[in-house]
């Protein structure tokens, strides 16, 4: 019956009109690289973001500065309200709302995909042990994971990999979701079974911010399209308009390449 | 094999490129090393009537002979399966170098006379003299692991200086130095906590680098996953990180532990009544040095044994995860 309560999506938007991300004046520094320049970003509540641009333009920088697994040195991130800075607790908090799937999946080998699920369910969120395997097999049901919950990760093909790291970061209940280029290390016949765990993550309201260069996930799923050149957002748009008409010369260029 | 190829090569000891030489360079070392003079060879030559003539003749013959047993054997051997292969050969190689030890010409019934005491006192305090220290310089590893990795500086400092003084002292030295030192500093210590002491000091350094190697070896996408799921600090270590590191600290961790055991023979210089100084005291009332060393090192031996076969099993449970 807890089954039936449950979708992919279910906490409740902890205030209607705040944004889940607010990027202000951001930049960043490798040394004297400078990774990420004074970048303004917002990103609403249940939006549909996707970050694409050439290598090393700082689309992985980015993002991974909002879960604090980056450092910044200068400007504010503000994640469902919460002010992002070094303190435990901010991050701790941030965690909680926020997250993750990585391009090389990095599920915990030495857990099964159950265990991998709920972890960090009685960790952090001191569920018990009962109710955090209900609430991961009922996530690992959604992302159709069908009984392999008891195999290990080195047991799965690549797409059902992503596909539990889906899962593993939904049983937290986040209200944002990160995913860093998720189809990137898959091999071509499994890229679409994650795409269509992501579009119906997607349809479900969740607030997500998509690294990709899967332009079809782009059109049909995003509300908005970032394009970041040598750390900088050089444009962005519906996109309708940023596919068919971009207005900036390195988007052309890009596009064009990727497009071919 | 661990990861066989699907590839059936000829069997290494089935071609004749390979056994002809081997068995030629054999034939020569027993030759050269007049194999006709050794106990067994006396025997041997006796069978054929050259017993009283140790000369070229009988070389040659005893050498020949014991070639076409091993020639034999290899053969025999090679008939059976991999597994069976493996305990007969460990078996053979057991029985040669216990027939090694019988040719001492040993006094087994001054074995059986000091075995009870040998036992009793000396392989017991060898046994929790190790086991003392190989927990504590377990948990001195830990933690000097963790400081070497933390971004302490203080704890950087003490942990490096630990690894580089108790790595670089040998042990026999440090053992003076903590049972004859301590005292001068007013801190009077009985001979079997300083042996101990300097058994985990040292082992404890050693081990700090196995841990701090294998705690870097898991990929920074571990630590990622852990921490982006709000994993605490601890937890990603004690939850995520260990327990996959523990594949990889297991195998060296073992050979410590094993090279720990033999050198709690050197607390035997301070007069700790372990193993080694028993062995050595007991040989020599009645000058009987190589029965007690050699019932000595049997029974390091079979503790080594023991220890190989818990490695053994532990590895195999950490591994159950990746292997399959
Ligand atoms: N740890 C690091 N130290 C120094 N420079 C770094 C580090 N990580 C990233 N960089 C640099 O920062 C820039 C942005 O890197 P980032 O990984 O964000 O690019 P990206 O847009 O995600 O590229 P890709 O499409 O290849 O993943 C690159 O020029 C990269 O070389
Ligand atoms: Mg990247």
């Amino acid at each position: 019956m807890i089954q039936k309560k449950l979708t992919l999506v279910e906490t409740a938007p902890a205030a209607g009109s705040l944004p889940a991300v607010q990027i202000r004046n951001l930049s960043k520094w490798y040394g004297t690289f400078q990774a990420l320049k004074n970048v303004d970003l917002t990103i609403a509540r249940g939006e549909k973001l996707v970050i694409c641009g050439p290598s090393g333009s700082g689309k992985s920088t980015l993002i991974r500065t909002i879960n604090a697994l980056e450092s910044f040195q200068d400007g504010q991130i503000v994640v469902d309200g919460i002010q992002l800075t070094r303190k435990p607790e901010d991050v701790e908090a941030v965690r909680k709302r926020v997250g993750m799937v990585f391009q090389q999946f990095n599920l915990f080998p030495h857990l099964t995909v159950l265990e991998n699920c709920t972890l960090a369910l009685r960790l952090v969120r001191g569920v018990s042990q009962k109710e955090a395997e209900e609430k991961a097999l009922h996530y690992l049901g959604k992302v159709r994971i069908p009984d392999q919950a008891h195999k290990y990760a080195s047991q799965l093909s690549g797409g059902q990999q992503q596909r539990v790291a889906i899962a593993r970061a939904l049983s937290m209940q986040p209200d944002i979701m990160l995913f860093d280029e998720p189809t990137s290390a898959l091999d071509p016949e499994m890229v679409k079974e994650v795409l269509d765990t992501m579009t119906q993550l997607a349809g479900e309201g969740m607030t997500m911010a998509v690294v990709t260069h899967e332009m079809g996930f782009a059109r049909q799923v995003a509300d908005r399209v970032v394009f970041m050149d040598r750390g900088e957002i050089v444009e962005q748009g519906v996109p309708s308009e940023f596919f068919s008409n971009p207005k900036e010369l390195r988007a052309r260029t890009f596009l064009s390449q990727i497009l071919h | 094999m661990h990861y066989a190829d699907n590839v059936d090569y000829p069997r290494l000891l089935s071609r004749p490129s390979v056994y002809i030489p081997g068995l030629g360079v054999l034939f020569g070392v027993l030759v050269y090393a007049q194999a006709g003079t050794s106990s067994i060879g006396k025997v041997l030559a006796g069978l054929f009537g050259l017993a009283d003539d140790p000369g070229f003749a009988a070389n040659l013959l005893v050498a020949l002979l014991i070639t076409a047993v091993v020639a034999l054997n290899v053969a025999m051997v090679m008939r059976l399966t991999i597994r069976q292969q493996m305990y007969v050969v460990w078996a053979e190689l057991a029985v040669l170098v216990l027939l090694f030890f019988y040719s001492f010409d040993l006094s087994f019934e001054f074995i059986r006379r000091k075995i009870g005491f040998l036992l009793t006192q000396g392989l017991m305090t060898t046994l929790y003299v190790s086991a003392i220290s190989i927990v504590i310089a377990s948990i001195l590893a830990m933690i000097g692991a963790i400081a070497k990795l933390s971004s302490n500086g203080i704890a950087l400092g003490i942990a490096n200086f630990y690894t580089s003084l108790f790595r670089g002292l040998p042990l026999l030295m440090q053992i003076y130095m903590i049972y004859l030192g301590l005292p001068q500093l007013g801190y009077v210590i009985n001979a079997v906590p300083a042996g101990i002491l300097a058994l985990s000091l040292c082992y404890g350094a050693y081990m700090t680098e196995i841990f701090r190697a294998g705690i870097e070896s898991i990929p920074k996408g571990q630590w990622e996953a852990s921490r982006a799921l709000g994993l605490k600090p601890r937890d990603t270590m004690t939850r995520i990180i260990l327990p996959q590191a523990m594949r990889i600290i297991i195998p060296p961790t073992g050979n410590q532990f094993i090279a720990m055991l033999k050198d709690s023979s050197l607390v035997s210089v301070v007069g700790v009544w372990e193993l080694m100084y028993l062995a050595r005291t007991q040989g020599q009332t009645e000058f009987r040095h190589v029965e007690m060393m050699i019932t000595a090192s049997l029974i390091y031996w079979i503790l080594s044994i023991v220890l190989e076969l818990i490695q053994g099993r532990i590895e195999r449970r950490y591994n159950k995860a990746q292997t399959r």
